[in-house]
């Protein structure tokens, strides 16, 4: 149930997501990465230990980690976080900050298509 | 916006202002968005009105906002539930007992205040992670171990204060403290051991101070907020071996185990073992029952038709994997001494293991088991499958091959009696996550289904109930489950939960410190919840 409002949530945060994308600079790219590293690469890194990356590939995700991914959304990331999915936990602010998940959806949406 | 329980709107306003003074209006959450960060992400609750939820969350950011927040909460008679990192997932995440208290929220304390390499020890904040600690470790170059538990994004002091596990000489996470400080609930600052001495030299090196030992009185309690606490670490040892005993008769685990126990009670074999049986969990894996064949059921095979399919299929009935660290020439030395000592068993079969010299290059780490060398990682999230989370049953039973015969059997029964298949239901095998005993863990899942969530909470019950007749009782408990529990450990008359809850009266009589905590209420709760 939780995982179909969250879909809706995607879905809508789509058609918003075009305008809260700001180029970000080099800085933000390299915060993001390093939060990213520590809260979310334990379970999105590659390699067969890595739980997230696993779930992902056995739904059919390709590709499944998050790094590799073109297609995710700042808006997406950020509902995924504040909300958990399947056993992802939510994560609060004291854990990660507004800004730092600002950073950590800036990197991994460094390669979308513009 | 939710009220505290027993607190009216204005005091609570007013108490918000001054949180607000003390810590920062960013570090004050009362927005439901931010709220809903502190349920918990596992709830047994689902949908349903007992989901703990609440009222606001606070997070200072060293110990005297911490002495300023509980005086603040003192003065309002605003119940407030500490966190450190707040990862407790399966025991109730980072959501208090009771709807409306607010969560102290702990983890922008996240100093590492001293490692010691020389007397191998550290002194951590609460918000410090098994990873941050690591890191910590690593980047100084210490030739030092930390235990960490399965999920290496708890801390140190959240972990060991409900008396959490791991998988090296140093499992026993509380055990393995040395020296607290702790705010009481009139704000006031308590160091036990001996902190007690202004000048301490020795806080992280001797535990007991002088006059009574009370540091066990913060763990699994609500009469203080540990604010640091110290934990001894493990010199790096040179070396580490395992090697497996497997057995292929049922009643062989009788002195599979006696001779585990032996070889654990001398320190010739360290860390977390854990029995396991090839055979059932193949038929586990074959018959779809999953952990439920673990269980003796009136439906199960008979020992004999089981232990024909494990010599058609070569199946060790039981095995054991040990480990062992130290120099490289003694663990060696050790593993041998083990398999002598095991010989005694018709037919016992033996194989070696891992052999590592440390330091581990980082291309080993990528292969080793870490938990079992004080990596944190959050590997063991992948036995999860797909699900929405879990919530573990977790008795303790006499560590014996008798009392693991026992538990399949009383188990099995128990969900014979109520009628319904344990299929959803991981039952793992005993382990040592503690020295002396085992501790059977049991994965109940969660479902975001209002009737799965209440029928395994009755299932729950009443497994908690049937291992009290039988002796056993849980070593830690999730939230909603904390009277349960408490209410079985009732011996004379709950003389024991009386005790605590005198203390508690006499530290928090306003009974503002993590009500209901593991079944000890403050006065003016104890009516209401009976
Ligand atoms: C898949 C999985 C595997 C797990 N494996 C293990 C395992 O191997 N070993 C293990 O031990 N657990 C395990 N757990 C349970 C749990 O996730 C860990 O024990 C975790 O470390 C607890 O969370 P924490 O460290 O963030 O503690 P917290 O959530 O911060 O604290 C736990 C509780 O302690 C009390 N507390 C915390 N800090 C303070 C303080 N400063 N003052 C007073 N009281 C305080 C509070 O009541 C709090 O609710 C597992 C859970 C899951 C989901
Ligand atoms: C405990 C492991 C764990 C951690 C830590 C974790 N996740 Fe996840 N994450 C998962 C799982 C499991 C899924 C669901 C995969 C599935 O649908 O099968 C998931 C899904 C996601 C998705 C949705 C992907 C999709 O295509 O559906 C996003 C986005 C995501 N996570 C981002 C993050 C970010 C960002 C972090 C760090 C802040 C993080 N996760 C930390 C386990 C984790």
């Amino acid at each position: 149930m939780r995982y179909a409002r969250i879909f809706l949530l995607v879905a809508l945060s789509v058609a918003f997501a075009a305008q809260a994308f700001a180029a970000p600079d080099e800085s933000q790219l390299d915060r993001g990465h390093r939060v990213y590293q520590k809260w979310c690469y334990p379970c999105h890194g590659p390699g067969a230990d890595k739980p997230g990356t696993a779930s992902l590939a056995a739904r059919g995700q390709k590709p499944a980690v998050l790094e590799d991914r073109t297609d995710l959304t700042p808006a997406a990331i950020k509902i995924f976080v504040r909300h958990g999915v399947l056993y992802m936990p939510t994560f609060r602010k004291t854990e990660i900050s507004d800004a730092d998940l600002d950073a950590i959806a800036a990197y991994l949406t460094r390669n979308n298509k513009k | 916006m939710r009220l505290p329980p027993g607190v009216n709107a204005k005091d609570f306003s007013d108490a918000l202002k001054q949180f607000s003074e003390a810590v920062g209006k960013d570090w004050v959450f009362t927005s439901d968005e931010d709220v809903n960060l502190y349920r918990d992400a596992y709830s047994p609750f689902w949908h349903e009105d007992e989901d703990p939820v609440p009222s606001a969350a606070v997070a200072p950011i060293n110990v005297e906002q911490v002495q300023q927040v509980v005086r603040i909460a003192n003065t309002f008679k605003i119940p407030i539930w500490t966190i450190s990192t707040g990862k407790n997932l399966g025991y109730g995440g980072a959501a208090p007992r009771l709807s409306g208290c607010m969560v102290l929220d702990l983890k922008r304390m996240d100093k590492v205040l001293e490692v010691n390499e020389k007397n191998a020890y550290a002194l951590v904040e609460p918000g410090v992670s098994y990873f941050d600690l690591y890191r910590y470790i690593q980047d100084k170059g210490l030739k030092v171990w930390i235990d960490t538990p399965d999920p290496g994004w708890g801390s140190p002091i959240g972990n060991s204060l409900d008396r959490g596990g791991g998988y090296t000489p140093f499992r026993d996470h509380f055990d393995a403290h040395c020296g607290m400080e702790v705010v009481l609930a009139n704000g006031e600052i308590v160091r036990t051991g001996m902190g007690a001495l202004p000048t301490a030299k020795t806080w992280q090196q001797y535990r007991y101070g002088f006059g009574p030992y009370i540091d066990g009185m913060f763990s699994q309690s609500n009469f203080g907020v540990v604010t640091k606490m110290g934990f001894w670490l493990l010199p790096q040892p040179e070396g580490y071996r395992s090697g497996t005993v497997s057995v292929a008769k049922h009643d062989d685990l009788v002195p599979l185990v006696d001779t585990l126990s032996y070889l654990m009670n001398s320190s010739i074999v360290q860390g977390t073992t854990t029995v396991g049986s090839p055979l059932l969990m193949s038929i586990a894996r074959s018959s779809g029952m999953g952990g439920a064949a673990l269980l003796t059921t009136p439906k199960s095979p008979s020992i004999a038709d089981l232990e024909k399919i494990g010599q058609e299929k070569n199946l060790p009935y039981w095995n054991c994997e040990l480990h062992f660290y130290g120099p490289s020439k003694v663990v060696d030395a050790q593993w041998e001494y083990a398999k002598e000592k095991y010989s005694v068993i018709p037919g016992v079969t033996f194989q070696d293991g891992q052999s590592l010299r440390f330091p581990l290059s980082a291309d080993q780490i990528e292969h080793v088991p870490k938990r079992q060398f004080g990596i944190p990682n959050l590997t063991v999230f992948g036995m999860m499958g797909r699900t929405e989370g879990h919530m573990w049953f977790s008795p303790i039973i006499p560590m014996s091959g008798e009392a693991v015969f026992e538990a399949q059997r009383v188990f099995g029964q128990a969900y014979a009696d109520m009628g319904v298949p344990p299929a959803e239901t991981t039952f793992v095998f005993p382990s040592s996550f503690f020295p002396r005993s085992f501790v059977v863990l049991c994965g109940f899942p969660i479902a975001h289904d209002v009737e799965k969530n209440r029928k395994n909470r009755q299932i729950f019950k009443r497994l908690v109930e049937v291992a009290a007749q039988h002796g056993w009782g849980e070593y830690r408990t999730h939230t909603a489950f904390m009277d349960t529990v408490a209410n079985v450990y009732s011996y004379n008359d709950h003389a024991l939960l009386h005790f605590h809850e005198t203390v508690k009266d006499a530290v928090d009589p306003n009974g503002i410190l993590s009500p209901g905590r593991c079944g000890i209420w403050p006065k003016h709760m104890r009516k209401a919840k009976a």
